[in-house]
């Protein structure tokens, strides 16, 4: 097989805020019922944190665990062991009610760090970026102008987004645009 | 004569003088001018012609209420028609076109013809004059009218803007609209609290008009309390101030529209042009304050003729007196401020003509101190048509209009009262009361607008309530400011009373028409919508010829209907209503107040999506591949396919005969990666997808592929594609390119909402894997040669991969997985491989095929190939009309299932009717290709008189392999009319007939796909 690659190969741009695109991240949708034993060992075996509440991203040394909705999980985990996380995921859980597909290659991810992010964001996603309200652990599953979009903020204030590799492209231009030097708003 | 004042003008900068252009004449102002102050300033009284009339028009008032001064700003990709010049700051080199006029604004035809056939132009003409005769419309009429009629022109098509917009979305717990007394003490109110308070303003200063009618707000002057209250909100880290920022609309859901201009008044300073805030506040205060209506009498609309409040903001603001000899009419005290003002800067008031027998109070007593006279009980009679006022008639208010006496006067300033600015009370079905005593609606708080929870989510403050005076203003807004921060859930600190200077007031009277009785001629001459043209005569007609709603009162005169809303004809006009039907004006009512408040620029509303983000564009991870080998795109939904793949020296057609070609004799190579991939796991699943499509899935062994359908709830053909069985409980579903998004929605619509209980989970995988088509008579030699040179040990024969099957394991060296299918009758394999090889194995088929032969197609190459089968394809034979009977695909209907979609459907007597237009193919005599979308003609007539019509083509091509035309089409008891031939009128005059034969052109045996 060929190396995989992403679908911009790591492009950047420095704005009022840096976005980058960022290579391929190994990511596990999975869908079951979150109250069950079964399942939440399931996931704390493959990336090593508890089934994350709403609207909230768990991290471990080992992976993530992001909800997505009220019976879909996407864990992240290092893009060179999804298959084989996903072989052990699919053993833990046999014998449950549970969907565990390799989505890794149709996504594409992206930064974006430096003080604007906020208001980079909130330019282009309907969703409350004030500080107050939108901190570290925090994720949501919503849009970004015309596209479906997931994005989360990690306790060094980078924001990561993804979005559906087809429109990677799109994506970072409007990020690109959103974070032009010269359209600050001066709120965040 | 209009002039700048040596003193005065809080609000210019005399240090700064700027230069700017006014139908091409240069003139000057100062840096804080509005156009509108900066044109007076410079005696241009006459701004713009009128809609209909072209009538010449000055400058009303000084705020975004303004009607009449509607000019086109800058030029080439900055030419922007009606904008506001009261609203307009100006800067250095602004270009300024007046408008509606020809040849030019000092003289215009159109006002010649007005003066003729202005009789002819009253409510309804365009419905009553332009009937009959029929062709009149089209070659007389409109012509005349887009000339005449309308106001500024649109921007060159050519031209792309040059500034960039976009949105911004913010959450707050207390909006606040308006920076003006009310709005800032609403603000310091709620802000107490800790709530998260935004304040926006539309002007570029804060405080509104209070600092120009002066007064003490706390022991403090008014501009004062303003500078610091200010001072005090930015201090406060809760709270955030726009000023430049229109509050626009209020929507459901507190979703409130906030519109900022940024570089309007510096086109020059880098950054976007507009910002539109897309603001979510649990609770919203309107503190928009009040528009003083004009009073309703002969040439109200002659330029110099102004609002009075207005007025007095010239002389104020921005240094700028308006005329030397004054006439003040009115029917309140409030406009004895502007006969002290005018007199205070130096004009000559030369009458006060106040309407009410008894007179005002204590203003007017000081204003007759200053020896200015003060007629109680009179009215204008008329003002004397021309470019600006020279002279005035007087008469009593209580007549029809002799018994006149003319005064020489260069202005006129006129008050009919206030009205609160209630629109965005209303946009979200806020409702209003009437107050009599002061004439006005104003908003009812006990029928506000509510949210999903049925409470009130938007409260006024200040004038916009309904008070007028300082001291109830300021009591209103801090009582809006305890009421909002309650509905947050907070405590707001209750400064008790806050002390105001007091001026009492005598009570104002209802003036709708000067003098009361004025006569026809006179009502012909009194304008209620300036910007509109509709008159006091007009109003009276349609009620006259039965119109009794004001919703169709507004329309059938077009009162109100203009760029502005009427913000200044509103009340006037349905004054006039409701006297003319001898109704009471609560009972008449208002017209619907719609959001936006004022225009807002389409590129606002468009934001960031233009250029290259104007719409999001998918591509295939082997995009730039075909990009870099002369694709020619085409758009399939978001996605851009490759529609053929032009090499130098060839057309488009001709790149499409050799792809057909090709394909057939060697070996073609399709990127298929668009094709959706749902997949659908659980228990449930193989009930499930024996719901969705028209045959069975359930019974599909594992390691096989079937051909699937979908249709509608109603019986309609929505999708097709092959469905592969991957395991026990596991089902992989393709889906049309355009279908994958609408078929996994309609998938997860089912589970959630109807088959709940159902244990079936579906993920869309689309995108995580890249698809080749590898097709024609060398597919399986290329595949082979892969492995055998790359590794990969998949066993792609006959024997080990029947046709309809699947199978997964290397393919020289990618992880892979086959499908034996195929959408063109040849030996086809379709090989999907992860997403981020997907180039990687292209370039690997592209490489090891050229020895085989190997070329890439474009969609239309499949399209022909699978025309030459006779495959359907969903969009082409099917149309939304389409039932897969019409197709001949009973094959596909499961007799043994009870239930799918679309089953009930198909037995209704439409669906079962055996007149349904069939699919058959069609070939041309002369072998030529018959038109897309032609119909074929039949025998007689329908009732419309038009000839019938027995069928339609479907698909049309020309077949390189064939050598002539092919089409398939829907035509009345097709099958059973195999050889006949039918009639096909083409757009190009010519008569195509064509012979009904089977749809399946090649192969009909299908040997070359089983090899």
């Amino acid at each position: 097989m060929s190396d995989p690659v992403s679908a911009l190969n790591g492009k950047t741009y420095s704005g009022s805020a840096t976005v980058t695109e960022n290579g391929l991240c190994g990511m596990i949708v999975l869908r079951g019922t979150f109250t069950d034993t079964v399942f939440q060992q399931a996931v704390r075996d493959i990336v090593g944190c508890d089934v994350p509440d709403i609207r909230k991203l768990v991290r471990s040394e080992i992976g993530s665990a992001a909800w997505m909705s009220p019976d879909e999980l996407l864990l992240l985990v290092d893009y060179s062991q999804t298959e084989a996380k996903l072989s052990a995921l699919r053993l833990a859980l046999a014998g449950t009610h549970f969907m565990a597909e390799n989505v890794s290659d149709a996504r594409a991810c992206f930064t974006v760090t430096g003080a604007a992010g906020r208001e980079v964001l909130a330019k282009i996603a309907p969703v409350d970026l004030s500080p107050v309200v939108f901190k570290s652990g925090d994720f949501r599953r919503t849009r970004f102008a015309q596209i479906a979009a997931a994005f989360w903020l990690d306790e060094a204030d980078t924001f990561h987004i993804i979005c559906f590799r087809s429109v990677a492209e799109y994506m970072f231009n409007l990020l690109k645009t959103s974070a032009h030097p010269n359209a600050g708003v001066g709120v965040y | 004569m209009s002039t700048r004042l040596a003193t005065r003008g809080r609000l210019i900068d005399r240090s700064k003088p700027i230069e700017f252009t006014f139908n091409g004449t240069s003139l000057r102002g100062f840096e804080g001018d509005t156009l509108a102050s900066a044109l007076l300033a410079n005696d241009q009284m006459l701004v713009g012609r009128s809609f209909k009339y072209h009538r010449p028009r000055g400058i009303v008032a000084a705020g975004s209420e303004e009607p009449n001064a509607l000019v086109g700003l800058g030029s080439n990709r900055r030419y922007e028609p009606n904008q506001r010049a009261t609203t307009t700051e100006i800067f250095e080199g602004l270009t300024a076109t007046s408008q509606n006029h020809w040849p030019s604004l000092e003289f215009d035809v159109g006002e010649i013809n007005s003066k003729l056939f202005s009789r002819f132009l009253s409510a309804g003409f365009y419905y009553k004059m332009f009937m009959h005769p029929k062709p009149f419309w089209k070659h007389v009429y409109e012509p005349f009218i887009r000339h005449s009629a309308g106001l500024g022109k649109a921007p060159d098509k050519e031209l792309q803007d040059a500034d960039t917009y976009e949105h911004f979305y913010f959450y707050c717990d207390v909006l606040i609209v308006g920076g003006g007394v009310a709005g800032l003490q609403a603000a310091k109110t709620a802000a107490s609290s800790g709530a998260k308070v935004l304040l926006i303003e539309e002007k570029n200063y804060w405080g509104g008009r209070t600092p120009v009618d002066g007064g003490t707000i706390e022991g403090d002057d008014a501009q004062d309390w303003v500078t610091k209250t200010v001072a005090e909100l930015e201090a406060m880290e809760n709270v955030i101030l726009r000023s430049r920022c229109m509050g626009a609309g209020v929507y459901d859901h507190g979703y409130i529209l906030g519109y900022e201009r940024l570089t309007d008044h510096a086109p020059d300073m880098a950054g976007p042009r507009h910002r539109l805030w897309r603001i979510r506040a649990t609770q919203t205060i309107t503190a928009t304050g009040a528009i003083e209506r004009p009073l309703s009498f002969a040439g109200n609309d002659v330029p110099g003729v102004m609002l009075a409040g207005s007025m007095r903001d010239y002389i104020a603001n921005w240094g700028v007196l308006p005329g030397q000899r004054v006439v003040v009419a009115t029917n309140n005290d409030d406009a004895y401020r502007t006969a002290l003002a005018l007199h205070h800067a130096g004009a000559d008031v030369v009458r006060v003509v106040d309407a009410r027998e008894e007179g005002g109070g204590k203003l007017a007593e000081e204003v007759r101190g200053l020896g200015i006279r003060i007629d109680n009980g009179r009215a204008i009679a008329k003002v004397k048509d021309g470019k600006r006022v020279t002279k005035v008639a007087i008469c009593p208010q209580n007549g029809t209009g002799g018994a006149r006496e003319e005064i020489a006067a260069d202005a006129v300033a006129m008050s009919g009262g206030w009205s609160p600015v209630v629109h965005l009370w209303s946009h979200c079905g806020g409702k209003l009361t009437w107050d009599a005593e002061q004439a006005h609606f104003k908003p009812d708080p006990l029928r506000a607008p509510t949210g999903a929870d049925g409470k009130a989510f938007v409260v006024t403050a200040g004038s916009s309530s309904g008070p007028m005076d300082l001291k109830s203003v300021m009591a209103n807004a801090a009582k809006a400011g305890i009421n909002a921060t309650q509905a947050v859930g907070r405590t707001a600190v209750d400064a008790g009373e806050i002390k105001t200077s007091v001026i009492s007031e005598a009570p104002m009277l209802p003036v709708w028409l000067m003098p009361a009785n004025a006569d026809i001629e006179l009502r012909m001459k009194t304008w209620l919508d300036y910007q509109n043209d509709v008159k006091v005569s007009d109003v009276q007609l349609a009620a006259q010829e039965g119109y009794e709603s004001v919703e169709h009162t507004k329309r059938y005169t077009t009162l109100g209907m203009a760029t502005d809303q009427g913000k200044l004809s509103n009340i006037n006009g349905l004054a006039i209503l409701a006297d003319s039907l001898g109704a009471e004006i609560p009972q008449v009512g208002t017209t619907t107040f719609r959001p936006p408040y004022h225009p807002i620029s389409m590129g606002a509303i468009g934001g960031e999506a233009r250029g290259e983000i104007f719409q999001p564009l998918r591509k295939t991870p082997m995009y730039a591949w075909h990009d870099d080998n002369g694709a020619d795109w085409e758009p399939v939904g978001h996605w851009r396919r490759p529609y053929a793949y032009v090499q130098d020296g060839e057309t488009v057609d001709q790149a499409v005969n050799r792809e057909v070609k090709n394909t057939r004799e060697n070996l073609g190579l399709l990127d298929a990666s668009t094709l959706g991939k749902l997949i659908v796991k659980g228990p449930d699943a193989g009930k499930f997808l024996d719901m969705l499509y028209t045959n069975m899935m359930s019974t599909l062994k594992i390691g096989k592929c079937r051909y699937g359908l979908m249709c509608s709830e109603n019986g309609f053909l929505s999708d097709d594609g092959v469905v592969a069985r991957i395991d026990e409980d596991t089902w992989l579903c393709h889906t049309t390119t355009g279908g994958a998004d609408h078929i996994h929605a309609q998938m997860e619509e089912w589970l959630q909402t109807e088959w709940w209980d159902w244990k079936v989970y579906v993920t869309n995988a689309t995108e995580q894997l890249a698809q080749v088509a590898v097709v024609g008579p060398n597919a399986r030699k290329v595949l082979e040669k892969l492995n055998a040179t790359a590794g990969g040990g998949l066993d792609l024969s006959a024997e080990a991969l029947g046709f309809m099957e699947w199978a997964d394991g290397k393919i020289g060296g990618f992880d892979a997985r086959a499908y034996r299918i195929s959408f063109s009758g040849e030996l086809s394999y379709e090989i999907a491989v992860p997403a981020s090889q997907g180039l990687a194995f292209w370039e690997a088929l592209v490489e090891a095929g050229q020895e085989f032969g190997a070329m890439p197609y474009g969609t239309e190459c499949l399209h022909i190939l699978r025309a030459e089968k006779g495959f359907i394809m969903i969009g082409d034979e099917t149309d939304g009309t389409v039932i897969p009977q019409d197709l001949g695909l009973h094959w596909a209907l499961s007799k043994k299932k009870t239930d799918y979609l679309g089953k009930r459907a198909h037995s209704r007597s439409h669906m079962a009717d055996p007149d349904r237009w069939k699919l058959v193919g069609l070939e041309t005599l002369d072998g030529a290709v018959l038109p897309d979308g032609a119909y074929a003609v039949g025998e007689g007539v329908n009732a419309n008189g038009q000839q019938n019509t027995i069928g339609r083509v479907t698909s049309t091509y020309y077949s390189a392999n064939l050598e002539r035309g092919i089409a398939m089409g829907l035509v009345k008891h097709g099958p059973d009319r195999m050889g006949e031939v039918i009639d096909f009128p083409g757009l190009d005059g010519k008569i195509y007939q064509a012979k009904i034969v089977d749809p399946v052109f090649y192969d009909k045996e299908g040997e070359k796909q089983n090899v």
